[in-house]
């Protein structure tokens, strides 16, 4: 990783008084992941270059794991790691360039104080949102900003422009402030600390950003980037801010789908829990299974009402119900109510004697989640070998899905869902499922209904036809 | 004294302390069949005489009973037993594993025992306590048969206890030393005329014997009956009067079915229904002497009620026989034979529904039955029913046992109504029987062990086996599809050959050292695995997949997923190896209708677009566009006079590596239009219909496969190979520039293979393959600068035990699923090893190797 100062107001050397190191020297600096180099390949009275390379070593970073705490990019050896400017630049800054930083200067202590004219060359930066999120950053703090995006391949056109840039930067101004908006401004662009980022990292912020921060229009940006997502961090850094964003800021973590977005406008969850409690309690349902029941939040909801006396959730994937376990806490539900909550893991393409013996199978938005084979599976399996009483479906109403500004036209909610469908493709699947093993069935739809494309979510609830 | 005990026997010892029990337990059984409360006390609390833990200690006992009596092992319980309530779980448990109750009582006077007890100095029961104990005893004589135990054997004294001499005797069932060959023939219902046509097509010669017909087959083949020979039929009376006089020369074995036991009934006077065509038998027999009748009577009488032969490998019962009851005697065995088992419920036609006992059988005995008309036998689990509804219009079926062929004749008529109509073949409702439907979850999670026959026992960790469920889940194809997912594959050992991080020598010397004489070299194309299974025809994928749709085949990835989302492309692609094997006559020389192949599919682009964006190009962006800037202002810093040159000859050797990193995976990539921009190598014919084709060597299978690839060698690629004598320095230095010259032009490397497909080194199966990849295929693995001295020394360290024994295990575990499959095991059995394959692919190995 590569930056570039350069000075060029005369004497332009006064760089190196600044910088507390030698313009004719050649240092080197070695930093717990490997080594920083300074020099400078240009000094004259006109114009004075500061180089710092920074150096990470690729391979004792996968051995020794230097430097993080979290499974990721870092494992690999084919990483970007070495070649982006990010938070190990801003380690180096703080150990190499303390001094500076804090603007001070023992033989001349004027100079830093100073502004100068400066340009500064970062080759290359990781722009998370692209050239428009750098100059949102950068810009307001008065940098003249370029930018060069850099193809992914030449030779392969097809596969479109990276998210790496090298970036010019043009600003009058003393070498510790340019310095602190690097140290702060190169992990949040990069938004991939390579650091467990914990309580002091928010003093750190505070400190860095003292006198800029507070009126830096992106600060959410940069206070959820610099604090690697950690909401609670964030509230606090807001909080000392002197900011009420502190009360917004949930729910901001990783992927977002165009469903989440869905799923945040209307409480649309909720409308589905409330929907499926109701015709389970008129079906008089108590002893209940949800097969796929990822996190557990319909599981809480039945778990929490006494009318049910059995709740069991089953889910493919024995992480997610590790989750839905520290959720769910079965331990205090069985405490009081004798075993009433119980997890296991299980998939709807083996048949599995332990989805017997409840009132009713619920799959609430599991269904759009299986392959061809798997949902002929599931079909099987659950009317043809199961055979529960009762069983409810729902999965998303596919027409709906033009009133949300937030999906592209022609695609679905959630990047695992393998279909949607509108309703009449639901309805004909239902009615032949129904037909096919003995079963009524019942449609109803949940959320806001619109007149012409239906509720956002669709239901139906299967009967068994008693011999 | 001779006591003759049923093989399969859980023995009660029954007298008062001091009787001898443990004496004569340890005189007449083995150590380990004997359990004895006492022996129970000790385990628990140190102390054999300890009363207070009675209640533990017959916990203990009980569950060491249960765990014997399922795995079939005669068990002797030394306790007093003199109390009903004592006896009573004992009997519950040899009812639950249906094996024989029997009592041996120590009816000795109370004085022996007396004496006895008093010289133990272990032990201080008061007399009273022998004196109850006794008294007892006395009780349990008059009661032991009532209560159930089907033999019950006297002590009167020491002596007699002494002298007793023991036989096991095996059950009635147990015909294991028979192995036929069999004729296993279903439900016959007095259709005398197709016996005659089935024996005729079976090569069996009616004879003229002493007292009627009999029969003889010159190959020594032996007729088994699955019982209803009468009622409903035309010839009832000649149907019985042959099958007896077949049994009188003893060579077959009749079982009875429940239509043979109703009439018993019905001829000895009893009052019975006269439905389900048993008027029929009785007009019939009514012609008959009443000495025949009484002869029929006595032989359906003698009949048992089911049969285990050939070592244990074939199972014979009119009704089935689930595993945990063959070879044992109950009345429960019994009624299952006859009956099965229903599931309470009775249908529209107002006969019993009957629970589908075959879909959970996990028995390794092939069960041939009748007593349920299908259309059409189809194995289910190795189980088959051979009843194809003769009576009712359909066919006369016989399973020719070892050879699994079936043989049937066609009614001559319809001779009776069926209640219900038989169901359709291609029925829904037919599905399960016929197939195997779903894997069950039991087959793989828990403890998942697969006994391969290449590689020992291959055991799957619990969390390998969770995660391996939701991969196979969620993106796995469908199983019945999956007969075979690849194994890893090892690199060679850490070259010695300095600037390499690999080399061929150490490849060839894993295989000198293992005592291999020659290996084949094959060119490792990069693209990404795939498993191609193509169909000669659509009849193929139904028949022999039991995959009912129009797909002609299937291409998968090593994890089981199909490889391509576009199924016209993959349909297109199967057509066009379809055609080679036609063409190239692949098909008639391996008189198959189905191939599975292992191959490599190009480009790599292909399915791995995605990764290839985010990681290879990007790095390769970035690095480039880093380490320019770095050189410019590195050369500028020279001009100037500063000592860069460590650091410049540093930058310029990234901006090299960076531009190789770029070219190495380049040489992988190109954009794919149509099916005329994919390439398929394969490099195994794996199996067909008529075998596993691990017994021919990889010069066989390249030059087979070549022969079809030069059918269409747009779309096929044969691979480049080397035969080399590792022996021979010449053929390995040969070897060496062939490998250098295939890697510096961008090749990804070699792969050697012993020469025959599987190898031993005298004690175990050796590595099938070793990877052994070329120095600039390598940064796409280690990063474009691993080639820097500093960098390269410490890769060397790389550990290979880990990936050698799961490249082992997953071997064996992909020739064993392809074997099980090409043996036409059911789909749980094969299925176990592809999902084995997901677990060990779960378990945490370097990535890198």
């Amino acid at each position: 990783m590569f930056i570039s100062i350069t000075s060029s107001k005369p004497p332009a050397a006064n760089l190196g008084y600044i910088l507390h190191k030698n313009p004719d020297a050649v240092q080197e600096f070695a930093v717990s992941w490997g080594k920083v180099h300074v020099f400078y390949p240009e000094s004259s009275e006109e114009r004075c270059t500061a180089v710092i390379l920074a150096d990470v070593d690729p391979v004792a970073l996968v051995r020794g794991r230097t430097g993080s705490m979290e499974s990721g990019p870092l494992e690999h050896y084919i990483n970007d790691r070495p070649y982006v400017a990010s938070s190990f630049m801003s380690v180096a800054i703080a150990r190499i360039f303390s001094s500076a930083l804090r603007g001070v200067c023992n033989k001349n202590p004027e100079l830093p104080g100073q502004p100068l004219p400066l340009e500064v060359k970062i080759a290359v930066v990781y722009a998370r949102g692209g050239e428009q999120v750098i100059r949102k950053l950068f810009e307001p703090l008065g940098y003249k900003v370029d930018v060069v995006r850099h193809t992914l391949d030449e030779k392969f056109p097809e596969w479109g422009e990276s998210s790496y840039y090298t970036l010019d930067l043009q600003c009058e101004k003393t070498v510790s402030e340019l310095l602190t908006h690097l140290y702060v401004l190169l992990p949040v662009l990069d938004d991939e600390k390579h650091y467990w980022v914990g309580d002091d990292e928010v003093s750190k912020l505070m400190h860095r950003g003292e006198g800029w921060l507070s009126s830096h229009p992106e600060k959410k940006l940069i206070v959820e980037r610099y604090l690697k997502h950690r909401h609670y961090l964030a509230r606090e850094a807001f909080a000392r801010l002197g900011d009420d964003e502190s009360k917004e800021n949930e729910n901001q973590e990783g992927y977002k789908s165009p469903e989440d977005a869905i799923e945040s406008r209307i409480p649309l969850k909720d409308l589905r829990y409330a929907g499926i409690t109701e015709v389970l309690k008129a079906a008089g349902c108590r002893k209940i299974i949800e097969t796929g029941c990822g996190e557990g939040r319909m599981l809480m909801v039945l778990a929490k009402d006494p009318f049910f006396t059995e709740i069991a959730g089953s889910d493919v994937s024995a992480k997610i119900l590790e989750k839905a376990a520290d959720k769910l806490d079965p331990e205090r539900f069985s405490k009081a109510r004798n075993g009433r909550v119980k997890l296991f893991q299980a998939s709807l393409s083996y048949r599995d004697d332990r989805f017997r013996g409840y009132d009713a199978l619920i799959l609430p938005e599991v269904i759009e989640h299986l392959d061809p084979y798997a949902f002929s599976a599931f079909e099987t399996n659950i009317f043809g070998y199961i055979k529960p009483a009762v069983v409810v479906v729902s999965t998303p109403n596919i027409e709906y899905n033009s009133l949300f500004e937030s999906i592209p036209a022609g695609s679905l909610r959630h990047k695992d869902h393998r279909f949607e469908w509108t309703r009449a493709q639901f309805r004909e699947w239902a009615e032949k499922t129904a037909a096919a093993y003995g079963y009524t069935v019942e449609f109803s739809g949940i959320g806001e209904e619109d007149p012409d494309l239906g509720a956002p979510t669709q239901m139906c609830v299967f009967y068994e036809v008693k011999k | 004294m001779n006591i003759t005990l049923p093989e399969l026997a859980l023995v009660i010892l029954v007298g008062a302390s001091g009787s001898g029990k443990s004496t004569f337990a340890a005189a007449n059984f083995l150590p380990s069949e004997s359990v004895s409360s006492d022996f129970c006390r000790k385990l628990i609390s140190d102390d054999e005489n300890n009363q207070s833990v009675s209640s533990e200690a017959f916990d203990l006992l009980h569950t060491i009973i249960s765990k014997r009596l399922t795995l079939g092992k005669l068990t002797v319980v030394d306790a007093t037993n003199v109390q009903p309530e004592a006896r009573k779980p004992l009997l519950e448990l040899a009812r639950k594993y249906h094996c024989i109750p029997c009592a041996i009582v120590f009816d000795y006077p109370e004085k022996i025992c007396r004496e006895r007890n008093n010289n133990r100095s272990d032990r201080n029961f008061g007399n009273h306590v022998i004196t109850r104990q006794t008294r007892q005893m006395k009780q349990a004589l008059r009661s032991l048969k009532k209560e159930g135990f089907r033999h019950v054997f006297v002590l009167k004294d020491p002596s007699e206890a002494e002298n007793v001499e023991i036989t096991r005797q095996p059950l009635w069932n147990n015909r294991k030393s028979e192995h036929g060959p069999f004729d296993v023939i279903g439900d016959i219902h007095g259709c005398y005329d197709e016996l005659l046509q089935l024996f005729d097509k079976l090569g069996y010669q009616v004879l003229q014997g002493e007292n009627g017909r009999t029969i003889y087959h010159p190959d020594n083949r032996k007729p088994v009956f699955l019982g209803d020979y009468c009622d409903r039929g035309p010839k009832i009376a000649e149907t019985l009067r042959l099958i007896m006089e077949i049994s009188k020369g003893g060579n077959v074995f009749c079982v009875p079915g429940n239509h043979d036991k109703k009439l018993i009934k019905a001829l000895s006077g009893r009052n019975v229904t006269l439905n389900h065509g048993l008027q029929n038998s009785m007009d019939q027999l009514s012609q008959e002497t009443e000495e025949f009748r009484q002869e029929v009577s006595v032989f359906l009488d003698s009949l048992v009620s089911h049969y285990v032969l050939d070592e244990g490998r074939l199972v014979v019962a009119h009704a089935g026989m689930k595993e945990e009851m063959q070879g044992r005697g109950s009345g429960k065995v019994r009624d299952f034979a006859l009956y099965g088992e229903t599931t309470g419920e009775t249908d529209e036609y107002g006969l019993p529904v009957r629970y589908n006992w075959a879909a959970d059988y996990r028995g390794s005995a092939t069960v041939v039955y009748g007593h349920t008309p299908v259309p059409e036998p189809a194995w289910l689990n190795k189980t088959i029913c051979v009843d194809t509804g003769c009576v009712f219009g359909g066919n006369l079926t016989a399973l020719r046992w070892p050879e699994k062929e079936i043989v049937s004749v066609p009614a001559l008529k319809m001779y009776y109504e069926p209640a219900k109509p038989l169901i359709p073949i291609d029925s829904p409702e037919n599905k399960p029987v016929r197939y195997d439907g779903l894997p069950e979850i039991n087959d793989v999670m828990g403890n998942l062990s697969i006994e391969t026959k290449l590689h020992h026992r291959v055991n799957i960790r619990e969390e390998n086996g969770r995660a391996a469920l939701e991969a196979m889940s969620r993106y796995a194809a469908d199983p019945r599809w999956l007969i075979y997912l690849p194994p890893t594959m090892s690199p060679a050992e850490t070259a010695a050959e300095p600037g390499y991080l690999e080399f061929p020598h150490e490849a060839l010397a894993y295989y000198a050292k293992n005592n291999v004489e020659k290996v084949v070299c094959e060119q490792k194309h990069m693209g990404s695995r795939a498993v191609v299974i193509v169909c000669r025809n659509r009849g193929a994928a139904e028949r022999r997949f039991g995959i009912d749709s129009s797909e002609p085949g299937i291409i998968y990835t090593r994890t089981g997923r199909r490889f391509f989302e576009d199924v016209e492309l993959e349909t297109l692609i199967l057509n066009r190896i379809n055609n080679s094997l036609e063409k190239s006559g692949i098909w008639d020389e391996f008189e198959t209708d189905w191939l599975c192949l292992d191959c490599e599919l190009m480009p790599w682009s292909l399915k791995a677009r995605e990764l290839l964006r985010q990681q290879y190009a990007a790095v390769g962006a970035s690095s480039s566009a880093a380490s320019r800037c770095a050189v410019e202002s590195l050369e500028k810093a020279s001009e100037r006079g500063l000592d860069v040159s460590t650091l410049l000859e540093k930058y310029s050797f990234r901006l090299n590596a960076s531009e190789l990193f770029r070219k190495a995976y380049g040489n992988y990539c190109w954009k794919v239009d149509s099916i005329e921009d994919v390439k398929i190598a394969p490099f195994h014919i794996l199996a067909g219909e008529k075998s596993v084709y691990t017994h021919k060597d990889h010069v066989w299978h390249m030059e087979k496969i070549s022969a079809f690839c030069s059918q269409d060698p747009s779309l096929l690629l044969a691979t480049p190979y080397r035969i080399v004598d590792l022996s021979s320095e010449e053929s390995i230095s040969h070897c060496i520039e062939w490998w250098k010259t295939l890697t510096e032009n961008g090749g990804e490397g070699m792969v050697v293979k012993p020469f025959d497909f599987t190898a031993h080194n005298g004690k175990s199966i050796i590595q099938p393959a070793v990877k052994c990849r070329g120095r600039e295929y390598l940064r796409l693995i280690y990063g474009p600068e691993y080639t820097l001295p500093d960098n390269l020394e410490r890769l060397r360290a790389r550990g290979l035990s880990v990936k050698r024994r799961l490249a082992l295990q997953e071997f064996a575990l992909g020739i064993e699923s392809l074997q099980r499959f090409v043996n036409g095991e059911p789909l749980y059995r094969y299925h176990q090893c592809a999902f084995a394959v997901l677990a060990l692919e779960s378990e945490p190995v370097d990535p890198r190797l």
